[in-house]
């Protein structure tokens, strides 16, 4: 079973937010990394980047598949997790834990279009 | 094929000094050549005499399988044979040492082939025309795809038809090439028969009908199922304005049995190298032509490639198709499908069928039928390769988890069937009886299964690589 | 009465037929609506026997006439060393599939890793990917690559010196994709660094498409050209002829970030058109945006080296409509070719054919110059291949030329005739071009 973890807000496309005042920190659920496998390779963007919600920002590699990574809220890059230049795999280890990027929120309001834990949840179970 | 794995790398056995060519000697004088424009290192090629390059490659011939060693169940692939006399003749120096822009005059025989190809390909296909420059299957879609682009242009209709359908069954060149193309993709669901949803479809043409482009389909489809109801989706297309493309990836089960363009399709390509003998070297040289209706016929895309194609590889496939006539050649469908259906019987009590009922020229099980061991669709192929033949096509299509496409060809004996057959009830037994045997296959072939994850994540892609990282 | 590729007796029939329960071949289609089933003979000519086949080949050959090349533009006539043919038979070879079991495909494997390694050495370059159709087709890919990587541009440059063959293949790909192709000036056959600097300055631009020799033959001085490209955040690219790069300062040397072109020269014989193979080399930091194939090392769980197709995350049969490229297939046996080319022909060997080309291009030139009837089209370093202009009639030249067995170059232009030399020409038949070309301007 996916870990989906309270406080969250949640992706259809299997991204969280996690809200730290005006920032974010944006990066991919439990169910995605299961589903990725192995990941090889995070394409991150750089500090300064504008990222929009709903559109891509990145992409996480594994052998078997290659995903886009969709912003879920719109803000400015303050932040990469660089460790997972070289370590990949983090992500398996603790999705929610590495975080990929950290921006700064353009539009909090934005929040309110995704999901709770709860129904990311019920979301997973029916995929 | 040997099993015993042969290792080295040609720069291991380089060493400085050895040569393995002779040249002429230079005649013409010494001639100067600005310094400031050349390399300042030679390039770091091997140094090796002859008789070790050729027993270089030779060994490592010997770690490969090929379709000349045994059977290859590759659904989609169409792995036939390859005739030899089409090798002899594709080597012909009459026609080997052309050059492209030589004058008419002298390359009469070569354009020869050319047009005769296109008319065989015509009369094959029910299509009225054909251009032979794409290179390969995904090639010719990307031709095929902007020759409908052409198309709504010339009817003014460019700028509105910017959707291509593609069933959700298709294989992944479809979208990619659409992509490319500068299209959107959208996939129309199957139903549970493995069909297309002509429900579905009707939704999706009632929603977007003008701004569809195209269908882009194969029959049979990548079940190996034929689409029943195509001369009706073709209607339902065209009553929006839009094109009918099809994949010929799956040609080799019409032969003597259906003509793309009697189904209404309106451009189509060809895999030479699968439908039509020519060899798949490892991965390439191919050709992909693209026919066309001939209201179409202007709208063939010239630049594709600079001249006709992969030219060799039309020649092999000419041969073959004079080679069996036309008697002959109406066979290759027929016998196809009924090595297919005689496989897929006599394995569905063992393996999971998720669509019974006669198919094409391939069909696809879902993984063993008991899956209690976790014994994978991964695990069979890879132990199937213990046994002496190369594995089926794996994870495709994607509708099923645990997707095996099988695909004999006509070339195929009944008692090499049968020992396939007799192979696969063997796996299926011991998934039961010893599943870590399968699970850890190959353990007979040269090397075993591979980290990938590591190639993934610490690409080393060349010697210099690999000297560097030895060095740190 | 059976034929010779199906092995099926009307004994395997019936009980095959039994097996599925079907009453004949017929049945197996029954599914099919009426009115698309195909029934009858095609029109096709009937069977032939191998024979016949072979006597037909024969006689269309005898409509083709083989002339003494001196003729390039992007296809030379390079001498192929015997070994080759003989190993590209080796049905492990030519029968084998793409490499995706890897565990019976090290051949197939282990040659891609070594022709990757032979392209890097060769550009100058990081990374080559496992080979692409042609060197047109591998300049419309480095053309998406470039756009891919930069972010949101899409225009991309290219010097009116690349061969138009190239810029037309990388024009039909532009098209759908929504990029703009702007031709950088040419100044007596060179690239305008001027012209390249100011549209650059312009903006928008992803990248930028040299051709080294270009497509007269000239040997282009690049100085400071990848500099101008990079500070304005542009890829330097460069489509070179492979042969040549055995001499010739290296792409890599130049600062380019993507190399690319065809390896026809690398001994493939010119087959009127196909098959060839292109390649394409990048640096380390674009590695994650070249298309195609890509053979890596790994070891195997016996603890062995082993190689494997890596990266396919990126390629259209899992990304599918997010794939950077639709190419499915590379040039496998064709890159097998031209890794046995360089095996054998070595560091040493390509660099004397490649001044063997060099040495008697120059040779042909001061010998035409010498006639009084051509003038060099631009006086400009050049390296086996170069244009002359010509005050008469190209076109009846050739064919008087074609004639007697000899292909005069290729037409370039209203009034240029570009010649090439290889080291498969000798001198004497180069005597005899000059003297045949003396004859025909002597008769008019």
């Amino acid at each position: 079973m996916a870990k989906v973890i309270e406080g969250l807000y949640y992706s259809e496309s299997h991204e969280y937010v996690r809200v730290d005042g005006d920032y974010g920190y944006i990066g991919i659920t439990d169910y995605a990394q299961q589903a990725l496998g192995n990941v090889v390779y995070v394409d991150m963007p750089e500090v300064d980047d504008d990222v929009t919600a709903g559109e891509e920002f990145g992409a996480v590699e594994s052998v078997k598949a290659a995903s886009d990574l969709n912003a879920p809220v719109s803000g400015t890059v303050v932040e990469v997790n660089d460790a997972l230049e070289d370590q990949p795999e983090l992500l398996n280890q603790d999705a929610y834990e590495n975080w990929i990027i950290k921006v700064e929120l353009s539009d909090k309001a934005e929040l309110e279009s995704l999901m709770d834990a709860g129904a990311y949840e019920a979301f997973c179970n029916k995929s | 094929m040997n099993n015993r794995l042969y290792g080295n790398l040609i720069f291991e056995l380089s060493r400085e000094g050895r040569r393995g060519c002779s040249l002429p000697k230079n005649r013409f004088g010494h001639h100067d050549i600005p310094q400031k424009l050349c390399r300042k290192h030679d390039a770091a090629l091997p140094e090796c005499d002859e008789p070790t390059v050729v027993r270089h490659y030779t060994n490592l011939s010997s770690n490969n399988f090929g379709v000349d060693n045994g059977f290859y169940p590759l659904g989609s692939c169409t792995m036939k044979y390859n005739p030899k006399l089409n090798e002899e003749l594709s080597r012909l120096p009459q026609f080997q040492h052309l050059h492209p822009q030589q004058p008419a005059a002298t390359v009469a025989g070569a354009q020869a082939v050319c047009t005769l190809l296109k008319r065989s390909l015509c009369a094959l296909t029910g299509m009225d025309a054909f251009t032979l420059k794409p290179y390969a299957g995904a090639h010719g879609e990307l031709t095929g795809l902007m020759t409908i682009r052409a198309w709504h242009k010339a009817n003014g209709d460019e700028g509105r038809r910017t959707k291509v359908i593609v069933p959700d069954s298709a294989h992944g060149t479809n979208p990619a090439s659409a992509a490319v193309c500068g299209y959107d993709i959208i996939e129309v669901k199957s139903t549970a028969e493995g069909l297309v949803d002509f429900a579905h479809l009707q939704t999706i043409i009632d929603e977007h009908g003008k701004e569809i482009a195209a269908m882009m389909m194969t029959n049979p489809n990548t079940l190996g199922l034929f689409e029943r109801r195509i001369p009706e989706i073709a209607e339902l297309v065209h009553g929006c304005g839009a094109l009918m493309y099809y994949d010929g990836a799956n040609l080799n089960p019409m032969l003597g049995v259906c003509r793309p363009g009697d189904m209404g399709f309106d451009v189509m390509h060809i895999n030479l190298h699968k439908t039509f003998s020519t060899p798949h070297g490892g991965g390439g040289p191919g050709s992909g032509p693209v026919g066309v209706k001939a209201r179409l016929k202007d709208c063939l895309p010239q630049h594709v490639s600079p001249y006709q194609g992969n030219f060799a590889v039309l020649m092999r496939a000419y041969a073959y198709i004079l080679s069996l006539g036309r008697e002959h050649i109406k066979k290759v469908g027929p016998l196809a499908t009924l090595n297919a259906n005689y496989v897929k019987e006599q394995l569905k009590d063992v393996y999971e069928l998720p669509i019974d009922g006669w198919c094409m020229h391939e069909f696809v099980f879902d993984g063993l039928k008991d899956k209690s061991s976790g014994v994978t669709t991964m695990d069979v192929a890879k132990r199937l390769l213990d046994y002496g033949y190369h594995a089926p096509t794996i994870y495709f299509p994607l509708l099923f988890h645990e997707a095996m496409m099988i695909e004999p060809t006509e070339n195929e004996s009944k008692e090499t069937l049968d020992a396939f057959i007799g192979v696969m009830r063997r796996i299926a037994g011991e998934a039961n009886a010893e599943p870590e045997t399968v699970k850890t296959a190959p353990h007979l072939t040269p090397i075993g299964r591979v980290d990938d994850v590591q190639a993934a994540k610490h690409p080393v892609l060349t010697y210099q690589q690999l000297l560097l990282n030895e060095t740190n | 009465m059976m034929y010779k590729y199906f092995p099926h007796t009307a004994d395997d029939l019936q009980s095959m037929l039994k097996a599925v329960g079907a009453d004949s071949l017929d049945a197996l289609y029954s599914d099919i609506p009426a009115d698309v089933r195909f029934r009858g003979d095609y029109d096709l000519p009937s069977e032939m026997s191998e024979l016949e086949v072979r006597q037909l080949f024969e006689q269309l050959g005898r409509q083709n006439r083989q002339l003494v090349c001196f003729a390039g533009d992007g296809v030379y006539d390079h001498y192929t060393p015997a070994v080759i043919p003989d190993l590209l038979a080796r049905s492990e070879f030519l029968t084998s599939y793409t490499p995706y079991q890897a565990e019976v495909s090290q051949g197939t494997l282990h040659y891609i890793f070594e022709y990757q390694s032979m392209m890097t050495a060769l550009t100058g370059m990081d990374i080559s990917n496992a080979s692409m159709y042609d060197g047109t087709t591998a300049a419309a890919e480095a053309m998406m690559m470039a756009v891919n990587a930069g972010k949101k541009q899409s225009k991309v440059l290219v010097s009116a010196t690349v061969d138009p063959k190239v810029v037309a293949a990388m024009q039909t790909y532009a098209d759908g994709l929504g990029i703009t192709i702007e031709m950088i000036d040419e100044h007596d056959g060179a690239t305008s660094l001027t012209d390249f600097g100011r549209r650059l300055t312009a903006g928008g631009v992803a990248g930028v498409m040299v051709a080294q020799p270009n497509r007269y033959g000239i040997v282009e001085d690049y100085t400071g050209f990848a500099d101008v490209a990079h500070s304005l955040k542009a890829l330097f690219m460069m489509h070179c002829v492979a042969a040549d790069l055995a001499v010739l300062k290296t792409p890599g040397e130049w600062g380019a970030d993507i190399a690319c072109g065809d390896g026809q020269s690398l001994g493939i014989p010119m087959q009127f058109g196909g098959p060839y193979v292109g390649f394409l080399c990048c640096t380390e930091k674009l590695l994650r945006k070249m298309p195609g194939r890509i053979v890596g090392m790994t070891s195997d769980n016996r603890g062995q080296r082993a190689f494997v197709l890596t990266l396919q995350a990126r390629e259209q049969h899992i990304r599918r409509q997010k794939a950077t490229s639709n190419i499915c297939s590379n040039q496998s046996l064709m890159a097998l070719f031209v890794t046995v080319y360089l095996s054998l022909m070595g560091r040493q060997g390509l660099k004397e054919a490649a001044m063997l080309g060099y040495d008697g291009a120059h040779y042909l030139c001061d010998q035409l110059l010498q006639t009084g009837h051509f003038s060099l089209a631009f006086d400009r370093p050049f390296f086996n291949e170069f244009c002359l202009v010509c005050d008469k009639d190209i076109d009846a030249l050739q064919q008087y030329c074609a004639e007697a067995g000899y292909m005069a170059g290729v037409k370039t232009g209203d009034n240029m005739l570009m010649l090439a030399v290889t080291e498969r020409r000798s001198k004497e038949e180069t005597d005899r071009l000059v003297s045949l070309i003396n004859e025909y301007m002597n008769t008019l």
